[in-house]
């Protein structure tokens, strides 16, 4: 059940965290082009070879009613049909995402449908984008860069060996049980040994394990983010599936869906999540069924204006 | 009551005694480990069946000194082992639950601190 896992590069496990962090509206391309119902199949060929994009969404009125693909496009291109409204060769259910998702849930998307593009919507449900994986290569290069900076500029200052400063990414494999802990067991011990009040550490301690057997025991594998300094804890957990139906229900004391074997490791009591929120000063789940969960936990060092009691 | 005391009493049987001896604080009964690692207390004793390296993991984060494993259930080597880093004391015992709670809680309320 548990085979052996080797564990990445921290800097690249890093850079693919900081990447599911960030938004969609961040990575997509802000300028897209439409056409509308009725709009020929020619519109979208001039469309696409002046602008050399793959595919074009359909929007009634701002909302996405479907799009035209290159593929769409060669079918209405053999059998003479280019005339013709693009309503008679779009696809109609199209998957979209939504702007304020995490990126991780788009990553998702990629690799579970085979589109090579996805119209991205706001919240009142109107065509604000479009998500490629050429976006997501771009965030990537640049997230890159960005790091490689970092760390040129922190060979420059050493830091100090009690530094309260840390940036650590775990990987956490699905039933992977020997390893779940691991990632709370060295947080812990980093705070502790840096005079972080015991009360505190063990906040910081519940929120990460929970976590941890939640990545474990729920997800189909995922990532769990440490980011330290002076002020706080930030946990940041990230999976790429199977997602939660309802954030709300699997809030709720003793809802869980643990299998009997998950069960028999004495896990699936439905009290992970809330105790992550009980100990965190602030907490957020974002989740799409299909797509992934993320879950951040913010826990305050500073005694002032914590959680306390917890 | 002191972690070694519980060895002095009939019931129980020292299985890992690799521990540092505290004094214990209280104690807590439950099989449910998100349960035991939102609710147990720091140096506290924890009374379970469930004899699973896992426990030890909670156990460590929650900071609790020594667990009671009931109703004579085996205690895997590999509990044992993770047991003896983390410095936690491991019983075994044919008792009950109910039973080692309420053994353990008249002890505990002997203790000077309570």
């Amino acid at each position: 059940m548990s085979p052996e896992h080797k564990q990445p590069l921290q800097s690249s496990l890093r850079v693919q965290e900081l990447i599911y962090g960030l938004r969609i509206s961040q990575v997509m391309t802000n300028k897209v082009f439409a056409v509308s119902r009725n709009c020929t199949m020619r519109d979208v060929q001039t469309i696409m070879k002046n602008n050399s994009i793959t595919g074009v969404p359909v929007v009634d009125n701002k909302r996405v009613v479907g799009i035209v693909s290159m593929n769409d496009l060669m079918n209405a291109l053999e059998q003479g049909a280019m005339e013709e409204c693009v309503i008679r060769w779009m696809v109609g259910e199209v998957q979209t995402l939504a702007e304020d998702m995490p990126l991780s849930f788009a990553i998702s998307a990629f690799g579970k449908f085979s589109f090579r593009q996805f119209p991205v919507v706001n919240k009142k449900n109107e065509l604000v984008g479009i998500l490629t994986f050429r976006n997501i290569n771009m965030a990537l290069i640049r997230e890159l860069s960005r790091q490689l900076r970092e760390m040129e500029q922190k060979n420059e200052q050493p830091p100090e060996p009690d530094s309260l400063v840390l940036a650590k990414v775990y990987q956490l494999h699905r039933y992977d049980f020997e390893n779940g802990g691991k990632a709370s067991a060295e947080m812990k011990k980093f705070l502790k040994e840096r005079g972080i009040p015991p009360k505190v550490v063990r906040r910081v301690a519940i929120a990460s394990y929970e976590l941890e057997i939640n990545l474990v025991a729920h997800s189909i594998g995922g990532m769990l983010g440490f980011d330290i300094n002076e002020e706080r804890v930030k946990i940041s957990s990230h999976d790429r599936g199977p997602g939660i139906k309802d954030t709300a229900v699997a809030m709720t004391e003793g809802y869980s869906t643990a299998n009997e074997w998950i069960r028999s490791q004495g896990f699936g009591a439905g009290m992970g999540l809330p105790n992550v929120k009980r100990v965190s000063d602030e907490f957020a789940i974002e989740s799409a069924v299909g797509m992934g969960t993320m879950v951040q936990a913010i826990i305050n060092l500073k005694t002032e204006g914590s959680n306390e009691n917890k | 009551m002191k972690i070694s005391d519980i060895q002095d009493l009939e019931v129980f049987t020292c299985v890992q005694g690799e521990y540092s001896n505290i004094e214990l604080t209280g104690g807590y009964t439950s099989d449910l480990l998100s349960d035991v690692m939102g609710n147990a207390d720091e140096g506290s004793v924890l009374i379970t069946i469930q004899a699973h390296k896992n426990t030890i993991a909670v156990c460590s984060l929650a900071g609790v000194a020594a667990i009671i494993i009931c109703n004579d259930r085996a205690v895997p080597d590999e509990m044992l082992d993770a047991a003896a880093n983390e410095n936690i004391a491991i019983f075994q015992t044919a008792e009950n639950q109910f039973k080692t709670s309420a053994l353990i809680a008249q002890h505990i309320g002997h203790c000077p601190a309570r």
